[in-house]
């Protein structure tokens, strides 16, 4: 394929599908922004992977080895 | 603080701020792919939310701007995947004049139809750089693609328009 072809095919395309020229938002949008943000709270997966990863490490570190609590407690 | 940093660490005025300072241009982004301006301004709204959700990720010194077009474009290319075998080109859209042409209605029809089925990640780049003329260093830094794969892609878009458009209407594509 070569670049006529290339271009036959984009002047045909671009009198099917016009270009948009002049598409401006007509209204605000904020107040349908904080409706999608009072419905939506935001998910607790937003939590970044290495710090459930921590979390477990910590949770699985005082189940296996219980005598480091009252360690944890003198050093809190 | 500045805005930028306010806006990271979840100030949700400085999200504000951002967001009407830049909703029309993201918003003129979208409707250019999505070509729907109800959809444009679910999208636009789609686009803030992924981006307060994801503030934590956004460096303070980089550029907002940049970052907001790339999740638009994901958000955009998102609901081309979702939408593509239900919806039609809109034809209600401000646009620009079409020139004069021998490409007639049922041609155009046949065009748009071949247009409607590409793959959304060919129909994105398809969109923007042959219908919308953007650069494809631009189109590049939107999709978060290389320059070279939006070449690849416009041009593997064309050879599949060009194959629809032979089995649809052959007498098209000889001319």
């Amino acid at each position: 394929m070569n670049n006529d072809e290339i271009n036959n095919v984009k002047e045909l395309l671009k009198q099917a599908v016009t270009p948009v020229r002049g598409a401006e938002l007509r209204r605000d949008l904020w107040p349908q922004m904080l409706r999608k943000l009072e419905e939506q709270p935001l998910p607790i997966h937003n939590v970044r992977w290495f710090d459930w990863a921590l979390a477990s490490l910590a949770i699985a570190a005082l189940l296996f080895f219980p005598g480091i609590i009252p360690a944890l407690f003198y050093h809190l | 603080m500045e805005l930028l940093e306010r806006f990271a660490a979840g100030d949700l005025e400085a999200f504000e701020v951002l967001f009407r300072q830049h909703q029309k241009e993201v918003y003129a982004w979208i409707v250019r792919i999505a070509r729907d301006t109800g959809i444009a301004e679910d999208l636009t709204v789609e686009t803030f939310w992924r981006i307060y959700k994801h503030r934590a990720g956004f460096k303070p010194d980089g550029n907002f701007r940049a970052w907001a077009r790339r999740i638009a474009t994901n958000a955009a290319l998102d609901h081309l995947r979702h939408a593509r075998r239900e919806t039609t080109l809109p034809e209600n859209l401000p646009s620009a004049p079409r020139p004069d042409s021998a490409v007639g209605r049922e041609t155009g029809d046949s065009i748009r139809k071949a247009f409607q089925e590409l793959p959304a990640k060919y129909r994105l780049v398809a969109t923007l750089a042959l219908v919308e003329e953007e650069s494809y260093a631009d189109i590049a830094q939107a999709a978060g693609i290389s320059e070279s794969l939006v070449k690849v892609r416009v041009f593997r878009a064309v050879r599949m328009l060009r194959k629809k458009l032979n089995s649809l209407r052959p007498e098209v594509i000889a001319k």
